[in-house]
C-alpha cells in the first residue's frame, strides 16, 4: 500500500545520505566536476523524502552554476500555480535528475497565473523558462460548488474554462518547449453523495466538465497533459489531499505525495525533451518465467494458466508484448546458456513473446553491466534510453554502480506485482503517439538484422542491396507531429539543435519564405517513417539552411546525400546561386561537425565554433545514389 | 524513551529538514535560532517529526509550542510507549 507515497520501484535512500551529499558538495565546492553527474543522478535514482530532495537540489544548483557546460541536458521550467509552489520546486530539481535533466525552476508569484503568462512585462516572461507547467485547484478556480440553478453551475464552469483557456493562450504565444497543464484534483467530500457524478451543481461534476476542456486542447495539440486528477486517485483521494496543508500553506497535495507529484512532472518533462527510456531489457529466469530454464527445462518452469504464478508470469509477458505494440523496444539479458535460454520462445506452448519481439538476445555468462552496454551499441540507443527489469537484487546492484544512467526497477517479492512496479516508475512516458511510434520496435530489429549483413559485405554491395525507397515531399499536416518529435528530440545528427513546437511547424508548411522536407526512409527489412526533417530560408540568390537533422539509426545509407540532391533540384529550378549551412556545437552533435565539409561545401566562417559553409551549385554534380527517390 | 533521547533524535530530524551539518539545540531553542527554519520549513519539519516518531500534530498545536522544549514535551506525551 505504499508503493506510490515511497516511490517503491526506486531503493530506499542511503544510511549515509548526508555523508554521500556533504562529499558531493566538497567536491563542487572543489571544482572537481568530472564525476558529479552519475554521483547526484545514483543519489536521485532512490525513494528520497522531501527534506532529503532539498538537500539533493541544493546541491544540484550549486553544480549547475560551477558546470555551465555539463553534458546533462538542462530545463528551465516555469511553474504557474493557483497554490503554494515553494515546497515542490526543490522536490522538481531533485526529481529531475532521476530523469536525467537538470532542472531550474521560476516561480510566479501566488495568484498572478493570468498574469504572468499574458503580460509581456512580466518577471516571470522575463525569466524565459523553456517549459511552463500550470497547476490550477478547484478551490482557487471557484469550483467549490455552493448549491446553485443549473444555470449559475454552468457558467461557474465557462467562467473556470475562460480562465484556463486566457492562461493557456498567453503562454502559447512565447513559451518555446511546451505547455504542461495539470488536470484538476476533485474535491474528496462528496456533497449530495453518488448523485454527484450526475448532479452539475456538484464540485466533482464542475471538475469533471473543467478536466474535459483540458484533454480537448491536449487532443488538439495545445498543451501537454499531466495527469495529476487520475494520480490522486491511485493513491486514493482521501490520502493525496490534505485540507490542513491548504490552511495552512495553500499547498494542494498532501506533504507525503510531493515526492510521487514531482516524478509524475518530470517523466512528462523527460518525455517532452526526448529523454524518455526507449529500450525495456529483460532478464529471462524468475523474472519472464518461474524456475530456471537450466535446470527445469521447458515443461519444467511456471508460464501459464492453472497457477497462480504461471499467471503472474504471463501478466508480465503480456505487458511486455503491449509495450512493445507501442514502440518500446525489448531486449533480453540473461545469464544462461544461449541453446537453453531460446527454448520456452520457441517450444513453450502459452509463451506470449516471441523471439521476433526481441531486437537483442544476450545470453551468456558476461557480467549484466557489459551486455547492457552492448545491447545499446546494437541498437544504437543511449544507453540512458534502458530499463532493466531483473528479479535479481545482486544483478540489479551491480547494473545501478556501473550505470547510473540506467533505470533499474526495484521489484517486490511476489511477481504479480512486478506490472505495476515497473508501470509506477513512468518511464516510458509519453506525449504523444503516432503510427511510427508503433512501428518502431520492428524497426530496430530489422536494423539489427541489416547489421548483421553489414558485416559480411562490401559497403556499396550491401547498400544497393537493400532495395532502399527515400521519400522526400514538403512539410505537410500529415507529417506535422512526428516532424514536430524529431525537431524536438533529435540531438546527435542535428546541425543547428532548433527546437520548434507543432504550432511552429504548422506555420512553416505555409511560410513562402520556407523550403521544407520531410524524409522517409523504407527498404527490403522494413519501414524506418521519417527520418530526416529539412528547413531552408530563401533568401534571393542564396537559401540558408536552419534546420537539419536525421535520426541515426539511418547513419551511413547516404541519405543526407540523396536529402542535398534534393535541395539543389528545387534550388537551381528556382534560380538560386548557393546554399549556406550553418554548425552549431552543442554537447551533443559533435558527429555533424564535418557534414558540410564531407557534402563537398567551403568552409566561410567560425564565430566561437560555430562555422557556417557555402556550396556554389554551378559546381555541383548529382551522385549516384543506391535508392529510389519518391516525391509523391 | 526519554526526554533527552526525543532531544537528541529531533536535533537529528532538523539537521536533515534544515541542512545543517552541526547544530545544537536545546529546551530554550526556537525557530530564529535555526538558520532556515521558516514558516514553510517548520511544514516539513513536523511532518518529518510525525514520521520518525510516529505522532500526529494539529494545526494549532503547532503554533502554540513556544520552543524546542515544549516540542520535546509534546512529542513525549503524544508517544504511544511514553
Amino acid at each position: 500500500m505504499t508503493l506510490l507515497e515511497n516511490l517503491e520501484w526506486l531503493l530506499p535512500p542511503p544510511a549515509d545520505f548526508r555523508q554521500q551529499i556533504r562529499d558531493l558538495r566538497d567536491a563542487i565546492a572543489a571544482g572537481r566536476l568530472g564525476d558529479v553527474e552519475p554521483r547526484l543522478q545514483f543519489l536521485a535514482n532512490h525513494g528520497l523524502g522531501l527534506s532529503q530532495l532539498e538537500q539533493l537540489a541544493k546541491t544540484a544548483q550549486s553544480y549547475a552554476e560551477a558546470a555551465p557546460n555539463g553534458a546533462m541536458r538542462r530545463v528551465r521550467l516555469g511553474l504557474l500555480g493557483s497554490g503554494t509552489q515553494d515546497i515542490v520546486a526543490p522536490a522538481l530539481v531533485a526529481t529531475g535528475l532521476r530523469h536525467n535533466l537538470l532542472v531550474e525552476i521560476v516561480i510566479a508569484d501566488y495568484g498572478t497565473a493570468v498574469q504572468a503568462a499574458c503580460d509581456p512585462a512580466s518577471d516571470f516572461r522575463a525569466a524565459d523558462p523553456e517549459f511552463v507547467l500550470v497547476s490550477s485547484d478547484y478551490r482557487t478556480l471557484d469550483l467549490e460548488g455552493d448549491v446553485l440553478a443549473t444555470d449559475e453551475a454552468a457558467a461557474k464552469v465557462d467562467f473556470a474554462i475562460d480562465t484556463l483557456r486566457a492562461t493557456l493562450d498567453g503562454l502559447k504565444g512565447w513559451v518555446r518547449g511546451g505547455i504542461l497543464f495539470q488536470t484538476i484534483v476533485p474535491p474528496m467530500e462528496p456533497l449530495f453523495g453518488s448523485l454527484d457524478l450526475s448532479q452539475s451543481q456538484s464540485s466533482f461534476a464542475m471538475v469533471n466538465a473543467v478536466n474535459r476542456a483540458i484533454g480537448e486542447w491536449s487532443r488538439a495539440g495545445d498543451l501537454v497533459l499531466v495527469d495529476i486528477a487520475r494520480a490522486a486517485t491511485w493513491v486514493g483521494l482521501e490520502r493525496w489531499s490534505d485540507p490542513a496543508m491548504w490552511h495552512h500553506a495553500k499547498t494542494p497535495l498532501s506533504i507525503k505525495f510531493v515526492p510521487l507529484y514531482a516524478d509524475l512532472v518530470a517523466r512528462v518533462l523527460a518525455a517532452i525533451t526526448g529523454k524518455a527510456r526507449k529500450c525495456l531489457v529483460l532478464d529471462l529466469d524468475n523474472t519472464l518465467w518461474g524456475g530456471v530454464i537450466g535446470d527445469d527445462g521447458v515443461e519444467g518452469i511456471a508460464l501459464g494458466q492453472g497457477s497462480a504464478s504461471g499467471e503472474a508470469f504471463l501478466d508480465i509477458q503480456r505487458l511486455a508484448k503491449r509495450l512493445r505494440q507501442r514502440g518500446v523496444i525489448l531486449a533480453v539479458c540473461s545469464k544462461n546458456e544461449h541453446d537453453a535460454a531460446v527454448k520456452p520462445f520457441r517450444e513453450h506452448p502459452e509463451i506470449v513473446l516471441k523471439e521476433d519481439d526481441i531486437a537483442v538476445f544476450q545470453a551468456n555468462w558476461t557480467d549484466k553491466a557489459t551486455n547492457l552496454r552492448a545491447i545499446a551499441e546494437m541498437l544504437q540507443i543511449g544507453i540512458d534510453s534502458l530499463v532493466f527489469l531483473d528479479d535479481n537484487p545482486v544483478e540489479r546492484g551491480q547494473v545501478r554502480r556501473e550505470l547510473p544512467m540506467v533505470a533499474v526497477p526495484e521489484l517486490p517479492e511476489d511477481p504479480a506485482l512486478y506490472p505495476r512496479t515497473l508501470m509506477a516508475g513512468g518511464w516510458f512516458e509519453a506525449i504523444s503517439f503516432v503510427e511510427e511510434d508503433a512501428k518502431r520496435a520492428d524497426d530496430y530489429s530489422a536494423q539489427a538484422k541489416r547489421r548483421e549483413l553489414e558485416s559480411t559485405s562490401d559497403v556499396a554491395g550491401y547498400l544497393k542491396s537493400l532495395d532502399m525507397i527515400c521519400g522526400c515531399k514538403p512539410f505537410d499536416a500529415v507529417g506535422r507531429s512526428r516532424i514536430s518529435q524529431l525537431v524536438n528530440k533529435s540531438n546527435q545528427f542535428n546541425l543547428t539543435t532548433r527546437r520548434y513546437t507543432e504550432a511552429q511547424v504548422a506555420a512553416a508548411e505555409a511560410d513562402p519564405d520556407l523550403f521544407t522536407l520531410q524524409v522517409r526512409l523504407s527498404d527490403r527489412f522494413g519501414d524506418s517513417g521519417m527520418i530526416s526533417v529539412i528547413i531552408f530560408r530563401r533568401e534571393g540568390e542564396q537559401w540558408v539552411n536552419d534546420t537539419w537533422l536525421m535520426s541515426c539509426r539511418v547513419l551511413g545509407r547516404r541519405v543526407e546525400e540523396a536529402v542535398l540532391a534534393e535541395v539543389v533540384r528545387a534550388a537551381r529550378a528556382e534560380g538560386a546561386t548557393r546554399l549556406i549551412g550553418e554548425y552549431i556545437p552543442s554537447p551533443k552533435n559533435k558527429m555533424v561537425e564535418k557534414h558540410y565539409e564531407k557534402l563537398g561545401f567551403t568552409a566561410v566562417d567560425n564565430v566561437d565554433g560555430v562555422t557556417t559553409w557555402a556550396l556554389d551549385l554551378a559546381g555541383y554534380e548529382y551522385p549516384e545514389l543506391p535508392m529510389t527517390i519518391d516525391r509523391t | 524513551m526519554t526526554r533527552d533521547e526525543i532531544l537528541a533524535k529531533v536535533q537529528d530530524v532538523m539537521m536533515d529538514v534544515f541542512d545543517l551539518d552541526d547544530l545544537q539545540i536545546n529546551d530554550k531553542t526556537v525557530a530564529d535560532d535555526v538558520e532556515g527554519w521558516d514558516s514553510l520549513s517548520t511544514l516539513r519539519l513536523f511532518a518529518e517529526i510525525e514520521g520518525a516518531f510516529g505522532v500526529k500534530f494539529l494545526a494549532r498545536e503547532i503554533v502554540a509550542l513556544e520552543n524546542v522544549g515544549a516540542m520535546v514535551d509534546a512529542i513525549a506525551s503524544k508517544s504511544p510507549s511514553a
